[in-house]
């Protein structure tokens, strides 16, 4: 579009500018030139070899498949392996469900379009989230662990902080996009706070919350993982006690459960979410 | 695909969505199915609590010492005696964040060019329906195992260092970006890619002269978004990648010496890093994505 403007804004008739044109090149020029030093200063800093790292691919799946084939005996460790993987699925659903609880409360009460008058609690709850979200699972899990020891509440304590934090994000997004007509509609007709808030704020989003709620599901079963890693629970446990033991049959039939979980977690959350909106 | 015409009048009384796109299904279906999904999410909840092993602390007194912790944690950190143990210099801390912040941009840079490359040939409007097809099973199966165990993979493949974890963050990352990446293709106008086509561009013209200036400014922002992501993906997997960073020694600070005032240090600094990401992606996703 600027093309078309900057020939149009050079002299008609004559040879098209081609400035624009030359300008383009040398900023594309420049960007990849930018990308490559700060690929290289970072390889620099953190000792990375790019050619090493490429070169041992090959290697590292032959290796993935010599040793990850479950073998016979290593099936009949399936029933337990399945019975950690529901586990670890039920506890990210149970987290979910419990911050998208208390989430849809405070986003409600935070968000721009129909929160609390007062400017300073709005942005007392964003930077709240805000805090929650961006301290390290490791962090929570490490202080949860002190206090309530290794166990699977421990692991779900964990995954539901970080829960809370990032569907607030979310959920804050998703009230402050909602259309401001149907709220100033139910406001000029004298509707109090909460006859907004549960007339229009949240019919208007049901969907959308649902939608990360399913998100939050699906990619919380991979936190889990690491999270049951650190709490000694779940299929991270599992599968880091077989992987250190270096039973890696047993180890390759977790990461054959995982997938098979995930993808259908996926495909049912997929119907459910086509047939909200 | 079939088409209809509608009146103008018919089209007014059509259910459009808050984003003022058509509705596809019923209200009455779509309240049922939130209800259903609801239901189902809560029973599930239900079922969780029922099994869930509890251990066997008082939760009370483990709630109470949780928030003292975490009191302890946010309120009073410090690398010093009295409340700090010495067991980190401000130059460790500093220095670790700084390679995971090396780490986060070199997992980010070698995704996003691996990725243009495949969502080329995932997108269904540039590539046949087989590639298409083919390349997004690979990735939704990448994508659905957890980083983590990526990185502990790759860790004993071809050893403790930054490549495992690289190679272990960026292979999620790509099946994200790809996916990401192919979604902004697909919602290029069909007609500038024929146009060109027509005109006898090839396929390599397509993409440098219609699909690439069309979609920059959207793969720009996910690449920025799955930086962020990266970055909390760096911190969680240093502690076991053995590269280093500032998980390593958050971890260190966490389970090996137990002090969480030094925990609280080097969480803030994680947050720092983290505000400084989060601000820039919200600010091109607000100016890119959500404004189109």
């Amino acid at each position: 579009m600027s093309a078309g403007q900057a020939v149009a804004g050079g002299a008609p008739r004559q040879a098209p500018d081609l400035s624009w044109f030359r300008r383009r090149q040398l900023r594309t020029i420049a960007g990849i030139v930018a990308v490559v030093v700060v690929f290289e200063l970072c390889s620099l800093i953190c000792n990375f070899s790019l050619g090493y790292a490429l070169g041992s691919i090959p290697a590292a799946f032959a290796w993935m498949l010599q040793n990850f084939i479950p073998t016979v005996e290593s099936l009949a460790n399936l029933p337990m392996v399945i019975e950690q993987t529901v586990s670890t699925a039920l506890d990210s659903v149970a987290a979910t469900v419990i911050a998208a609880v208390c989430g849809i409360v405070f986003s409600v009460m935070g968000s721009t379009s129909i929160g609390v008058e007062c400017a300073p609690v709005r942005g007392a709850i964003r930077a709240v989230a805000s805090i929650f979200r961006n301290i390290p699972m490791i962090a929570w899990a490490l202080l949860l662990l002190l206090s309530f020891k290794q166990n699977e509440f421990t692991g779900f304590l964990a995954l539901f902080l970080t829960t809370f934090g990032q569907l607030m994000r979310f959920f804050l997004d998703t009230f402050d996009e909602i259309p401001a007509g149907p709220v100033e509609a139910l406001r000029s007709c004298g509707a109090s706070y909460w006859q907004v808030v549960f007339q229009a704020g949240l019919p208007l989003a049901v969907a959308d919350l649902m939608s990360w709620m399913l998100y939050m599901v699906e990619t919380n079963i991979r936190s889990a993982t690491l999270i049951g890693l650190l709490t000694g629970t779940g299929i991270g446990f599992v599968f880091n006690l077989y992987y250190t033991s270096f039973r890696y049959d047993t180890a390759g039939l977790v990461i054959i459960v995982t997938i098979v979980f995930v993808l259908a977690i996926e495909a049912i959350s997929n119907i459910a979410r086509r047939s909200m909106i | 695909m079939t088409t209809a015409s509608l009146t103008k009048g018919t089209a007014g009384t059509l259910e459009r969505d808050a984003r003022g796109r058509i509705r596809l299904t019923s209200a009455r279906e779509r309240n049922l199915s939130v209800q259903i999904t609801l239901l189902v999410l809560c029973a599930l909840t239900v079922v969780t609590f029922v099994r869930m092993g509890y251990g066997t602390v008082d939760l009370l007194a483990a709630t109470r010492q949780a928030l003292a912790d975490f009191g302890a944690m946010m309120f009073q950190p410090a690398l010093d005696p009295p409340f700090g143990a010495g067991h980190f210099t401000w130059q460790t801390v500093i220095e670790s964040a700084v390679v995971t912040v090396a780490v986060t941009a070199i997992c980010t840079v070698l995704s996003a060019i691996v990725s243009f490359f495949l969502a080329l040939v995932a997108a269904q409007n540039l590539s046949s329906p087989v590639a298409s097809n083919v390349v997004k099973g690979f990735v939704a199966i990448i994508r659905s195992i957890p980083t983590i165990l990526w990185v502990l993979v790759f860790t004993v493949a071809i050893g403790l260092g930054s490549e495992a974890a690289v190679l272990g963050i960026s292979f999620h990352s790509i099946a994200y970006l790809t996916k990401s990446y192919s979604e902004s293709f697909e919602e290029i106008d069909e007609g500038v890619i024929e146009a060109l086509r027509a005109s006898g561009a090839s396929f390599w013209q397509v993409v440098f002269q219609a699909v690439t200036p069309a979609t920059i400014t959207k793969l720009l922002s996910w690449t920025f978004i799955r930086l962020e992501i990266n970055f909390t993906n760096a911190v969680a997997v240093g502690a076991f990648a053995g590269a280093g960073g500032i998980g390593f020694q958050l971890y260190q600070a966490g389970s090996r010496y137990y002090n969480l005032h030094e925990v609280g240090v080097i969480v803030y600094v994680c947050l720092i890093v983290a505000f400084v990401l989060e601000f820039v992606s919200v600010r091109l996703r607000k100016r890119y994505i959500l404004n189109d």
